[in-house]
């Protein structure tokens, strides 16, 4: 249990998806002018990241592997070269089941995501936790804990940065600053500021 | 852009129209890679062979494709591209591919590829798309590269790995920077990029929100 309590911490906080290696940086950018918005974004990236990244380990484990396939009678095929084809498909696929279930059975969630789901195929965010979750070789729990995690600490990011962004356009800032070059100039404090938390660990 | 000549293609996104500073596109991956220039440049290269091919077929089928499946098709052949690149890496420059870890991966995602695709690739004939992927690659590339320069000269005193600045640690004068070693420095390099690109091209200048109004009360004249 203290692993994964270690794993969720660190996911959130020391190794933060949008502070730390820079994923999903665009949508990040893009999206985090209004409050509600980035809440929205938010909360889909933490969904369709617990639901992507235990799968996509399930494929790997079971199929993609180096050895894997010896259920099948294949102990000598290595298809971990299509993995990039296959998270992908899985993410888009996933993607897209999802907004077919919520709009049927829970439409004010559906309603509340809005346009905010199928932008999240072509989040790095997403695919970078399951290339992440190869590289590290997680187990399946450990990818359950590891995708919630990592989608908390990037809807955490988004949140504080649109929180800050409200404030800031009241601000007079510089011409050439003005929008964008202030917006990376705040997120790189913040990432600052994130960095207080590395070495922390259970 | 219909019959926009092939050099403006080409020439137009390294400055004026630069992927990063201007269209917010492909930061995602970018700014991970920047701590050393050769692994930089590495990325860049993979980069500019993944939009300008990506381009270049997606401009191919573009009349085959049904619309409601585009996407799918179009992130099928970037994700077929990126395995090729990943797999050259792996058996040519195994060092450096350990080092870009998973974001070679991640090109896929990346939105100048994707955004290209869509916006210019579908569009355009294949010749003009070839091109319209190599230059927004540059113009990555340019933004990359430059960052690259100072994340890896400040913070390590040297360039591609040879020495320029020898550093304390091993007997020499210069102190290294080491929060350009860490993340918050890359941003803070484009936000300034961004800031010098816009004093230079004044055209891009974002507007205000909201203006500070002109004094009202005679006093504060």
């Amino acid at each position: 249990m203290e692993h994964y309590i270690s794993l969720i911490l660190k996911a959130i906080f020391v190794e933060n998806m949008a502070l730390a290696f820079f994923l999903g940086m665009c949508t990040f950018l893009a999206i985090s002018k209004k409050i509600e918005a980035a809440i929205g974004l938010g909360i889909a990236v933490v969904v369709v990241l617990t639901v992507t990244v235990p799968v996509n380990n399930l494929l790997y484990n079971t199929i993609l592997r180096e050895g894997a396939l010896e259920w099948a009678g294949l102990p000598n095929v290595d298809l971990s070269f299509l993995g990039l084809l296959t998270y992908i498909g899985v993410i888009a696929a996933i993607v897209q089941i999802m907004e077919m279930v919520l709009d049927k059975y829970i439409p004010a969630l559906y309603a509340a995501l809005g346009v905010f789901l199928p932008l999240i195929t072509v989040n790095c965010a997403i695919l970078g936790a399951s290339l992440f979750m190869v590289e590290r070789d997680y187990t399946f729990g450990e990818s359950l804990v590891y995708g919630f995690g990592a989608g908390v600490g990037w809807a955490l990011a988004i949140v504080a940065l649109a929180g800050i962004r409200e404030k800031l356009k009241y601000s007079d800032v510089p011409e050439g600053l003005r929008g964008l070059g202030i917006t990376f100039i705040s997120v790189g404090l913040m990432s600052l500021g994130f960095m207080s938390f590395s070495g922390i660990s259970l | 852009m219909a019959g926009a000549s092939a050099k403006q293609v080409l020439f137009e996104p390294i400055f004026s129209n630069n992927p990063i500073a201007l269209q917010i596109l492909g930061i995602c991956s970018a700014l991970a890679v920047t701590t050393s220039l050769s692994v930089t440049v590495v990325m860049c290269l993979a980069v500019i062979a993944v939009t300008a091919f990506s381009n270049l077929a997606v401009s191919l089928v573009r009349t085959q494709i049904p619309g409601s499946i585009r996407i799918i098709v179009q992130m099928t052949i970037i994700a077929s591209l990126v395995i090729v690149v990943d797999q050259i890496l792996k058996a040519y420059a195994y060092e450096i591919s350990k080092q870009l870890s998973v974001f070679v991966g991640l090109i896929i995602t990346n939105c100048i590829v994707m955004g290209r695709a869509e916006g210019f690739a579908m569009n355009n004939t294949p010749w003009l798309s070839f091109l319209d992927g190599i230059g927004n690659g540059l113009g990555y590339s340019v933004m990359l590269l430059f960052v690259a320069f100072f994340r890896e000269l400040i913070g390590a005193g040297s360039l591609f790995g040879f020495t320029l600045l020898p550093t304390v640690n091993e007997g020499g004068w210069y102190v290294p920077n080491g929060l350009l070693l860490l993340p918050p420095s890359a941003f803070f390099i484009i936000g300034l990029a961004i800031w010098g690109l816009r004093a230079w091209k004044p055209e891009q200048v974002e507007e205000p929100d909201f203006k500070m109004s002109r004094h009202k009360v005679k006093e504060a004249f």
